[in-house]
């Protein structure tokens, strides 16, 4: 009936000029393809927001951590200070152990007019200038004893609140006596700055100097060489051990449980949470294994275990995307299995492996959990000369200065998430440039 | 065995030769699943075998059994004894490595690999150790692209990577790079099915001259092309070898009404 019904209203319409057309519902289709993607257009500009939020608060918090505020003043090498009984020739322990800052308080006072006599003005001036001064004078000195009684050149770190200051970090309509810096010492600062004896250069210690209580001498250098170290480690044993499994499983091993085991828990392993991997390297690598804590050795052993799983992963995902008909060729040209596999599987396979293992490392890189476990959390103010000497982390090193409460801290911790990011940039930028360059080519 | 000789008596006789290679009750299985039911096939020396049938029917299983590339494939099992001049394959003291440098192999769709042109014929020869120097090496090169028939067509560009060139010139590449390492049997498992029938026409011409120096086992869809470059032909059907023997004959009058169906088109 209806269809009779239907057809005959057909038939009306296609005597009428123009045809009905069908209702298949284009309408909603439209419409809820232009929410869908509404929905993706929303939730990528939340993505980028939330990106540039944190882009701007750490860099706006963080670029001033890469000047650091010095002070050039003539600095004379006072005998009176530094030898006064005259026995640097019998007991150059003098030389160690001399009381610098105050070298370096005479000359700032000195450059600024203040009465020496004058011991609360002295204690003021010796609050602006860093006590890295001790170090600074202590290498000059040693370097050549003659400069003693001389007057040198020399250009002295300002104290951390000082070089907040200078940077206009502090609150000036704070009451003087909750401040870090009184108005006495901004008047002096105001002073060096008209004499030009202020000056405010790139930060280099922040990328070199070792653990210090003190912001001003602060600085990453033992995280980026224990960082450096643990990457190494990475590389050296992940990567080989990681290719090694990969090809064996995929290209040797015949399929039965016993692989599938294996691949089920490696796949498991990659989700294991890295404070598990702290875990085990405590126990195996330190109290099994006796070795040093705090070591990059240990925290690269410990990253290796857990990069693994990447690795391993991602290799095999290359290994499999070379097309099998490359295989059946090499074999059937008499190729053994593994002529096959490092003539011809493996160069093709080795973007991807690259890939995955930078994305590994940049992981790894950025790991902080495992390394507080293994006692990489430590004040290490020289720099290790090899992976068995105690070493901080670049991750663990803003960990550690998250908790520090000085103003000149927080720009540093800024300062150094900025260096750790950088570093992350380079690595996946590399990783997609590889993948760029030797994408597919058959 | 019996049969076998028997069957391959008439060529062998006709040449006075041996066959290259036989198979003897030739059986492979995937897993559980059974593909060739024991097949008895000879070779003959410096003649192009044909295998037809249609889809599915184990030629091109039978093929791959002959250089043992099956064994590429963890659930493939084969019974039965083939041959290669009297020696068994399967047999555990032959090394496939040295096989597949005798029984050499074109496949379906063109794999050159993607290195330059020179280093896809270069390959074979040096892994297997047959250029004593790189004059050596140079010489097998060209002479195994000329024999191809792609001489002319890449002598400029031989740096350039083989996966650039068009379809048949890579299938030519193939043959080149398989003709290198100097195999005694070359199997093609359907070289020309990827291919336009110009490319077509040239391979042809090319398995033709190839015989001189080789003796060729050809997995084809057509039986145009199976009539035009084979003598002898063999028609495999569900995993059975139905019918063998001269081309002309397997054409012409065959014996088995399954054969007569498939040549006809009636199945297949």
């Amino acid at each position: 009936m209806t269809e009779a019904a239907m057809s005959s209203s057909t038939v009306a319409t296609t005597a009428s000029a123009t045809p009905a057309r069908r209702d298949i519902g284009l309408k909603k289709r439209h419409a809820a393809e232009a929410r869908f993607r509404f929905y993706g257009v929303a939730a990528i500009c939340i993505g980028i927001a939330f990106l540039a939020i944190l882009l701007v608060s750490i860099i706006g918090k963080g670029y001033t951590a890469f000047v650091q505020t010095s002070i050039s003043v003539p600095v004379y090498f006072d005998p009176q200070i530094i030898d006064k009984d005259n026995e640097r020739a019998a007991n150059p322990r003098v030389l160690v152990s001399a009381n610098y800052p105050v070298v370096a308080r005479n000359a700032v006072a000195a450059a600024l007019g203040v009465d020496p006599e004058d011991k609360a003005a002295m204690r003021q001036v010796a609050g602006m200038v860093s006590d890295g001064s001790r170090a600074q004078l202590r290498a000059m000195v040693q370097a050549n004893p003659s400069i003693i009684g001389t007057t040198q050149p020399v250009t002295l770190l300002a104290s951390g609140d000082l070089d907040s200051a200078n940077k206009g970090q502090v609150d000036l309509s704070v009451d003087e006596g909750r401040r870090k810096i009184n108005n006495q010492q901004l008047a002096w600062m105001q002073q060096l700055r008209q004499a030009g004896q202020l000056s405010t250069e790139f930060n280099w210690g922040l990328l070199t100097f070792g653990a210090s209580s003190r912001a001003e001498t602060a600085g990453l250098g033992v995280a980026l060489i224990g960082s450096a170290f643990m990457m190494l480690i990475v590389v050296a044993v992940g990567v080989p051990l990681g290719v090694a499994a990969s090809v064996y499983l995929e290209e040797f091993a015949k399929k039965n449980r016993f692989t599938d085991f294996v691949e089920v828990n490696i796949n498991n392993l990659a989700a294991v949470p890295s404070i598990v991997f702290g875990l085990l390297g405590l126990a195996v690598f330190i109290n099994f294994f006796g070795m040093p804590r705090s070591a990059p050795i240990v925290g690269g052993l410990v990253l290796t275990l857990m990069t693994l799983p990447t690795i391993i992963i991602a290799t095999r995902a290359a290994l499999r995307s070379v097309p099998p008909s490359i295989r059946t060729a090499a074999l059937g040209v008499g190729a053994s299995k593994m002529q096959m596999v490092f003539d011809h599987v493996l160069p093709l396979a080795t973007p991807g492996i690259l890939t995955g293992t930078i994305i590994g490392l940049a992981r790894a890189l950025g790991e902080t959990a495992p390394l507080l476990l293994i006692g990489m959390v430590a004040f290490v103010a020289d720099a290790p000369s090899n992976p068995l000497q105690p070493a901080t982390a670049l991750p663990v090193q803003i960990y550690m200065w998250t908790n520090e409460a000085e103003r000149a801290f927080v720009e540093r911790t800024s300062g150094a998430i900025i260096v750790l990011l950088v570093f992350l940039a380079i690595m996946n930028i590399t990783a997609i440039i590889l993948r760029r360059r030797f994408e597919r080519r058959w | 065995m019996t049969m076998t000789q028997m069957t391959a008596a008439a060529p062998a006789a006709a040449r006075n030769m041996p066959p290259k290679m036989v198979g003897d009750k030739v059986s492979v299985f995937y897993g559980e699943k059974q593909a060739l039911y024991d097949v008895d096939l000879s070779i003959e020396s410096n003649q192009v075998t044909s295998l037809i049938g249609p889809s599915g029917c184990g030629k091109s299983t039978f093929l791959r059994s002959l250089n043992r590339m099956n064994d590429t494939i963890d659930s493939c099992r084969v019974t039965g004894l083939i041959s290669l001049d009297g020696e068994d394959i399967y047999n555990p003291s032959i090394d496939v490595v040295e096989l597949r440098a005798r029984v050499g192999m074109v496949f379906q769709k063109p794999n050159p690999f993607p290195k330059s042109i020179y280093e896809n014929v270069a390959y074979g020869p040096k892994i297997h150790g047959l250029a004593h120097s790189k004059a050596d090496l140079d010489e097998i090169v060209v002479s195994s692209i000329r024999r191809a028939g792609l001489w002319d067509e890449v002598k400029d560009r031989l740096a350039e990577p083989g996966t650039g060139l068009s379809g048949g010139q890579q299938q030519r590449l193939c043959i080149a790079r398989a003709i290198a390492t100097q195999p005694e049997v070359l199997l093609m498992d359907e070289p020309c099915s990827a291919l336009d029938p110009i490319a077509t026409a040239v391979i042809e011409e090319l398995i033709d001259e190839l015989r001189e120096k080789f003796t060729i086992v050809i997995v084809t869809h057509s039986m145009q092309q199976a009539a035009r470059v084979s003598q002898k032909t063999a028609f495999f059907h569900l995993g059975k070898l139905i019918e063998e023997g001269k081309t002309e004959d397997i054409f012409t009058n065959p014996v088995n009404k399954k054969t007569q169906d498939y040549i006809t088109g009636r199945i297949g």
